[in-house]
């Protein structure tokens, strides 16, 4: 006969195998951290280096000086925070034990690439009609979104990151001159407090 | 109250057909890889097991063809389903009368 010891081991095991086969438990706070201290720097290239500060939604003939500098920047710091989320969440899986690309986050990253394509679609329709100082809004706003959706594969704690965004997205909506701010609230700030969070709930 | 030892399915004795349970009762179908990673256990060892439980009729199988190669996914049935409850209601129930 099995004793007590075994029967909680057995319940234990079956929480343990039920949370690990539904949801994505190898991101990490760190990612998260790291991801803000880049939008960070990059709204404060943005801003200072280029001068780049939508005021208002115009339609313009010429699309302002210094423009495919702004859309770089913005891509580098997405590479650098996706490439910085995948290297953390990889060595994170390694230490439990787990492979990154399974059945779990790749069902997590089917449902954030929805939303997220059809963001970068729009962004990029916005962009070809000159509608400049919409972007960042509209980066929040899908961003938030996708984050959303994940909520359901991941930690609970997304879901309300992505609320967080998408109404920072809305709100930049209306206040145009205040979007470039409300971008670095949003993806830095906002990360960097979810990071610091995510980390003292989950990693120590 | 007494309680039976005998109110435990002898299928789920193993840890790994536990673990088994455990993920098809909140996944809609995993195939054999996925459960293999998840249970860390060997091809040999969980197909001996997944054996077990089919016979019980306790899990489905549906094979299909992805990309041309042969995919096989498999389900908890109904039958599985309420075993595992029951299963998890006695462990419940026994854990609390020993405290």
């Amino acid at each position: 006969m099995k004793r007590e010891r075994d029967y909680i081991q057995d319940i234990a095991e079956i929480r343990s195998m039920m949370e690990r086969s539904s949801k994505f438990l190898s991101l990490s706070g760190w990612a998260g951290i790291m991801a803000g201290i880049y939008a960070l720097a990059g709204a404060y290239i943005a801003s200072v280096v280029y001068d780049f500060s939508p005021d208002r939604i115009t339609y313009s003939v010429s699309l302002p000086a210094g423009l495919s500098e702004i859309i770089l920047l913005a891509l580098g710091v997405l590479i650098l925070a996706i490439g910085t989320a995948v290297f953390l969440s990889y060595s994170k899986a390694h230490k439990r034990g787990e492979q990154v690309w399974n059945t779990t986050s790749r069902r997590m990253i089917i449902h954030m690439s929805v939303p997220l394509a059809a963001g970068g679609i729009f962004m990029i329709i916005l962009l070809s009609k000159s509608l400049i100082g919409l972007l960042a809004p509209t980066s929040l706003v899908f961003y938030g979104l996708a984050l959303y959706n994940a909520g359901n594969f991941t930690y609970p704690e997304i879901k309300y990151l992505g609320i967080i965004q998408i109404g920072l997205g809305l709100i930049s909506c209306y206040f145009i001159e205040y979007s470039l701010m409300l971008w670095a609230l949003g993806f830095g700030v906002v990360h960097i407090v979810y990071g610091i969070v995510m980390h003292f709930k989950y990693e120590r | 109250m007494k309680l039976s030892i005998d109110d435990l399915h002898k299928a789920f004795e193993s840890r790994v057909r536990l673990g088994i349970m455990s993920a098809l009762a909140v996944n809609d179908a995993l195939d054999f890889t996925s459960l293999r990673d998840f249970l860390n256990v060997t091809d040999g060892n969980l197909a001996t097991h997944i054996k077990k439980l089919e016979k019980e009729e306790f899990i489905g199988v549906e094979k299909s063809f992805v990309d041309n190669k042969p995919n096989t996914t498999y389900y908890m049935t109904d039958e599985g389903r309420k075993a595992f409850e029951e299963h998890l209601k006695v462990l419940e129930k026994i854990i609390k009368s020993q405290k």
